[in-house]
């Protein structure tokens, strides 16, 4: 009877909640489809030192989205739309202050999304109240309906597919970029389409986790996976695994503890953060106090 | 025989600035030519016309049609030792020209790459990541991509900074070896001594040609002065050049 007590707990703390209610199952749809495309592409992105571009990016969805919601209310694709603009001219603009002045491209890109964020913010509050801005904010992972987990599936299979096709010249051009530019005029391209890859998928994450939290799913779990792998394609699987475990794991953190569900997910995540940083194989901070024995060559 | 490489009256520089100023002179296919100047004096500025990679202010480059294929080592500085990429891989690279964006490589391809690690040394080492590898080995392995590439044009830009003895000897060797095939090499370099030894013909530069030719005539104490000088007078606030404005 023990026993059978005990599974029925572990079922209760595990399962459960998704077998009994949609919502979470189609969150738990959700943040699985999100892993599966952010999280490579977040492994590149922290792999070329674009973090930041990652989280500037984000933050200009937000004016985007809000002037689609502006033009047409809740419209899943008017704010798509509007997200998808809004993020590639903030990185592209970006890129082209930093050519064209003396400052640095992080520099700017810190500038334009606190404009980004405040410009959003004004523009959501000019129709709708303050439940609207914190969906917009921090999105609401409990409702996603049909066409948002299409258009996360659909971000996807796009990001994969073209991770594909593009892998070798991104690849080229963040070791050594001097050399391609030597053999072909590829770095332009994959570049560009590297940053709408990553515009794509923060509009991707925005109805889940909003423009603030969309970030997350990406950047965490690449940062994650630099602690527990030495080659890329590890990284990247080790990555999307990381994502689909911080959803599942702060989904569940959300139902049992009653805290908001996209906050719980990459809290999720920035304890896996914490853990790797101390215990992580490769370079965590507790594996240079442990002293092995050195090797003979 | 034939220039591989035309200079006439080439400027080249960034914002009006001159960094390669007033440069004419042919390369000849087979050449063996090294580059020096001090710091700022427009070597890799040069090397980046050559590549096509800038645009002349003024003037030209001709390149004879075997010199459109070039392989060019970057400075080390230049490369990303972080990224989590190996051996095997960076030389593979080599073979961009042929295999593009998505072309597979196949196995006489991989038979090439093996051989081309192998003529640098580094046989079992092909899966080691290159962020763990020396400098000497680094290099060794952009030289095994310049080998894949098998160009007539070989553009080496600072080729042996802080690099140990012997891999220096290695990879002079290699360069005598495309010298010894007919290809042309440009190699920018700062050991003086390395130049007398090894390259027949010199260009010293300081953002305008000093001297340009039999690497004894060129590397006089006098020469060498003159180099320096020219390079401190760098003016910011330079007035606009009367011949480029013609």
């Amino acid at each position: 009877m023990c026993g059978r007590g005990g599974v029925m707990w572990i079922y209760d703390l595990l399962v459960s909640p998704f077998a009994e209610f949609e919502f979470m199952r189609r969150a738990l749809v959700g943040v699985l489809g999100l892993s599966l495309g952010a999280a490579p592409v977040g492994v590149l992105l922290t792999l070329r030192r674009m973090s930041l571009m990652g989280d500037a990016m984000a933050h200009a969805i937000l004016p985007g989205a809000a002037i689609g919601y502006l033009v047409s209310g809740l419209s899943l694709l008017a704010m798509t739309t509007g997200g998808l603009i809004a993020g590639l001219v903030v990185a592209l603009a970006a890129g082209g202050v930093a050519r064209a002045t003396k400052l640095k491209e992080d520099a700017s890109l810190a500038a334009l999304f606190l404009v980004s964020l405040a410009l959003g913010v004004v523009i959501v509050s000019l129709r709708g109240n303050s439940i609207d801005l914190l969906h917009f904010l921090f999105g609401n992972v409990l409702a996603l309906d049909n066409e948002t987990l299409v258009l996360i599936a659909v971000v996807a299979t796009i990001s994969l597919l073209t991770l594909a096709l593009i892998l070798r010249p991104l690849v080229l051009e963040s070791v050594d970029a001097g050399f391609l530019r030597s053999v072909s005029r590829s770095g332009g391209p994959a570049h560009i389409s590297f940053l709408a890859l990553v515009a794509l998928n923060l509009v991707g994450g925005f109805q889940a986790l909003g423009t603030l939290l969309a970030v997350g799913i990406m950047i965490l779990p690449a940062v994650i996976s630099r602690f527990w792998s030495r080659d890329l394609t590890a990284m990247t699987v080790s990555a999307v695994a990381t994502g689909i475990m911080s959803g599942y794991c702060g989904l569940l953190l959300s139902y049992h503890a009653g805290w908001p569900a996209g906050p719980a997910i990459i809290l999720f995540a920035g304890a896996l953060y914490c853990g790797s940083v101390l215990f992580g194989r490769c370079g965590g901070l507790l594996r240079g106090l442990v002293s092995r024995r050195h090797l003979e060559a | 025989m034939a220039a591989h490489l035309r200079f006439r009256d080439l400027t080249l520089g960034y914002d009006r600035h001159p960094a390669v100023h007033h440069l004419t002179g042919e390369v000849e296919e087979g050449a063996m030519l090294a580059l020096v100047g001090p710091n700022g004096a427009g070597k890799s500025t040069l090397f980046k016309g050559v590549l096509g990679l800038l645009a002349p202010l003024s003037g030209a480059i001709d390149r004879s049609p075997g010199a459109r294929d070039i392989a060019y080592l970057p400075q080390v500085a230049e490369i990303d030792r972080s990224f989590p990429i190996d051996i095997y891989d960076l030389v593979a690279m080599g073979l961009w020209r042929r295999i593009g964006w998505f072309g597979a490589i196949r196995k006489a391809e991989r038979e090439g790459i093996r051989r081309a690690i192998a003529t640098v040394g580094l046989t079992g080492f092909e899966r080691r990541p290159i962020a763990e590898l020396s400098g000497g080995q680094m290099q060794r392995v952009l030289f095994a991509r310049l080998l894949l590439q098998d160009s007539r044009l070989i553009v080496l830009d600072e080729p042996f900074n802080a690099i140990d003895e012997r891999t220096v000897a290695d990879l002079v060797a290699l360069i005598h070896r495309w010298h010894g095939e007919g290809r042309t090499v440009l190699a920018a370099l700062h050991d003086l001594n390395l130049v007398r030894r090894h390259f027949p013909h010199t260009l010293l530069m300081a953002r305008e040609p000093v001297a340009w030719g039999e690497t004894g005539r060129v590397l006089t104490t006098e020469n060498l002065m003159k180099a320096r000088r020219m390079c401190e007078a760098f003016e910011e606030a330079a007035a606009e050049c009367a011949v480029a404005a013609e």
